[in-house]
């Protein structure tokens, strides 16, 4: 299900003339730092990942990008040094991550009726490992009866991305202005 | 015949009988322990999963979190006659072990029933260690909203019913865990709010042990501040690093 909705965004976002790389293409698993490493080893990158949960009302969808208090306590506990520790990668895109969110989020309230207009904040561990502008987006949900209820949603997450993609790719060139 | 082979056969026969008369019995056991293997966990759940009781134990009215009767997307408090220690650890147990035991419906619950709370443990400057069994991971629903939720009802439970926790971290069976169930990030510290900031007060209350709605529960998003925007807030359940 995740995989058939990462197709469809990736038809959407390449159709803006973006690269796209899936983290994984089929039934494979991995980890949270093999995705991370993907993403790490690229140049001007945003990663966005995707998850179908099994609770939460059905047919909405909501964006999260990692809490600021990660940053706030990180930044007073590390060490003075201009490298960028794994495990807190993300704290140098948190402002771009939330304004990504933003943009995705306000794009699904308009497509899904009961959405949060607003994105929210998680400590989602794939986020944490990012150096980039990162995002989870989580469709609810599987406790759908008719699972085509959420095929049907698919083409609309998958627009909805690129069209926010594509306005964040502004505020991204411009160094985040 | 001779007297020996009759013997022989009168005992044979009584022992034929006594086995029929078993046998059901032997039956219904046999199956009752197929049907209820026990792990070295479940045993010891068995003896764990109790309510605690201690020499300083007052019956309040507890300020609990869980699942909304409207929404699943959000948490609700809800009062709980429970009795409380004087003991602060003590007391954080027994408000998680009545947040796994007690949720007013199956609905409503945030924590897997079969989860068990293995310690908890206060540090000095304020950390409170939560160590639960490995059924919180397998039982909790996966995905960021529940794993949240799951979350946020035992920060804020802890939050509106004691003073001295300002920041959680969860255990998983004594270790460290990646995630709660695959997503929610558990390797920070998840700020406790203070009683100040909760709902209500927690009260003496002399009835026994009952369950009931809180009278005006205002629907907490979850972590008062998890499903809200994208702003930092104290009471919400956003990890502080070590």
């Amino acid at each position: 299900m995740v995989l058939s909705f990462a197709r469809l965004v990736r038809i959407s976002l390449e159709g803006q003339g973006l690269r796209v790389i899936l983290t994984r293409q089929a039934n494979e698993d991995p980890s949270f730092d093999d995705r991370s490493k993907v993403a790490n080893g690229q140049r001007g990158v945003i990663f966005i990942t995707l998850h179908v949960s099994s609770t939460g009302q059905p047919g909405t969808v909501r964006v999260y990008s990692e809490p600021a208090a990660l940053a706030q306590s990180a930044t007073a506990a590390a060490p003075r040094t201009s490298l960028v520790s794994w495990d807190r990668a993300q704290i140098g895109s948190l402002d771009l991550s939330r304004r990504l969110a933003e943009l995705i989020q306000i794009q699904m309230a308009q497509r899904f009726r009961g959405s949060p207009e607003t994105p929210l904040l998680a400590p989602v561990r794939q986020l944490r490992t990012i150096a980039a502008p990162a995002v989870a987006i989580e469709v609810s949900s599987v406790s759908l009866p008719d699972r085509r209820l959420l095929d049907q949603m698919a083409p609309a997450i998958a627009d909805a991305v690129a069209r926010a993609v594509a306005a964040f790719r502004l505020i991204y060139e411009s160094g985040g202005k | 015949m001779s007297r020996g082979l009759k013997t022989t056969i009168l005992v044979l026969a009584a022992l034929v009988v006594v086995g029929l008369i078993t046998l059901p019995g032997l039956r219904r056991a046999i199956q009752r322990i197929s049907k209820t293997p026990q792990t070295e966990q479940q045993a010891r759940r068995e003896v764990m999963q109790v309510p605690i009781s201690t020499p300083t134990d007052v019956k309040v009215q507890a300020q609990m979190f869980w699942l909304s009767k409207s929404s699943s997307s959000s948490l609700e408090p809800a009062t709980v006659e429970i009795p409380l220690s004087a003991d602060p650890a003590e007391r954080a147990k027994q408000l998680l072990i009545a947040l796994i035991l007690m949720p007013p419906a199956p609905e409503r619950r945030t924590l897997p029933a079969d989860a068990t709370l293995l310690a908890f443990y206060i540090q000095p400057d304020g950390t409170g260690i939560a160590d639960f069994s490995d059924e919180v991971q397998t039982g909790t629903p996966s995905g960021i909203l529940s794993e949240q939720l799951a979350v946020d009802s035992i920060v804020q439970t802890l939050g509106a019913n004691m003073s001295g926790i300002e920041r959680l971290k969860i255990l998983i069976h004594g270790q460290d865990a990646e995630t709660l169930a695959g997503h929610l990030d558990l390797s920070g510290l998840f700020p406790v709010p203070s009683l100040a900031a909760a709902p209500a007060p927690a009260a003496p209350a002399p009835a026994a042990a009952k369950t009931s709605a809180a009278p005006a529960p205002a629907p907490a998003t979850p972590g008062a501040g998890q499903n809200k925007p994208a702003e930092p807030a104290p009471a919400s359940s956003e990890p502080v690093k070590p």
